[in-house]
């Protein structure tokens, strides 16, 4: 393989993904997001908001030895690609991240404002 | 012996798995013999195996797990995986969260893979990062390639 197919091949590696499986709950404060994503180092993590769109993008760094030769594969495409549409009350500017042993979470917190209010009802 | 491990059994979304096989087809990965400890298509981990000359490497991706409860053994050539993910999910029960996606999968699990004859069982080692359980086996020496001089 000559230098100029393999940047090829990169590149076509770059636009396969596959989506990581998630799972994702709301409560009173916020919107938690749980993301499976195995292999992937907080280096090779990409985390991007525009506009409404939230998307979650990681790279599964190979720990193979030299002279590796594959013989079995369920994991075949080395990186995972996920977007979410978020809606206006959720406050994109205090996303919190974290990456441990594969798993992502997000906590996406909802504007101030957007926080449910206990209305009190007078008596009267 | 790694090829039959492709061909998952027959499970409710027949309509899926017909397509999924459609899809081996173009792929050429149907037809084979299933293995005996085939599981079904992603569960987890998902399992990605490796020779080299000196070794077979088994890759386990399985996010989120405390690696001091993950048990691997390999008994009379057959490496096996076993483990539990713990739900980090808050209860349901106690009301105010909704669930939108619930993808992920918890609990228990074992993955067992019948490794060749030539491994040494006595020279395996395992480590866990950023998610990836990387097990490596040794292969007896007289199954590395030798170099013959010709005289």
């Amino acid at each position: 393989m000559n230098d100029t197919t393999r940047v090829a091949t990169q590149e076509q590696a770059a636009q396969r993904a596959v989506l990581p499986a998630v799972d994702v709950y709301e409560d009173e404060a916020g919107i938690t997001l749980l993301a499976d994503m195995p292999g992937v180092p907080r280096d090779l993590l990409e985390l991007k908001v525009e506009g409404d769109a939230l998307s979650i993008e990681g790279g599964v760094r190979a720990q193979t030895p030299d002279q590796l030769e594959a013989i079995y594969a369920e994991v075949r495409v080395p990186r995972y690609r996920r977007t979410f549409t978020l809606s206006r009350e959720l406050d994109t500017s205090r996303i919190d991240a974290s990456l441990k042993d594969g798993v992502l979470t997000l906590r996406i917190p909802k504007q101030a404002h957007a926080q449910p209010r206990r209305i009190d009802v007078q008596a009267g | 012996m790694y090829e039959s491990l492709l061909n998952y059994p027959a499970t409710l979304f027949g309509e899926f798995e017909r397509l999924r096989r459609e899809l081996d087809d173009a792929f050429g990965t149907s037809g084979l013999p299933s293995s005996i400890r085939s599981v079904a298509a992603g569960s987890l981990p998902a399992l990605n195996i490796g020779r080299t000359p000196t070794s077979v490497e088994v890759y386990a991706f399985a996010p989120g797990l405390d690696a001091s409860k993950v048990d691997v053994t390999l008994d009379r050539g057959v490496l096996r995986i076993t483990g539990e993910r713990a739900s980090p999910l808050p209860n349901p029960e106690r009301g105010k969260v909704n669930f939108y996606a619930r993808e992920r999968s918890y609990g228990k699990f074992t993955r067992a893979i019948a490794l060749p004859d030539d491994v040494d069982p006595a020279h395996v080692k395992a480590s866990y990062k950023d998610g990836v359980l990387q097990i490596s086996v040794a292969r007896h020496e007289a199954a590395q390639p030798q170099r013959i001089t010709v005289q």
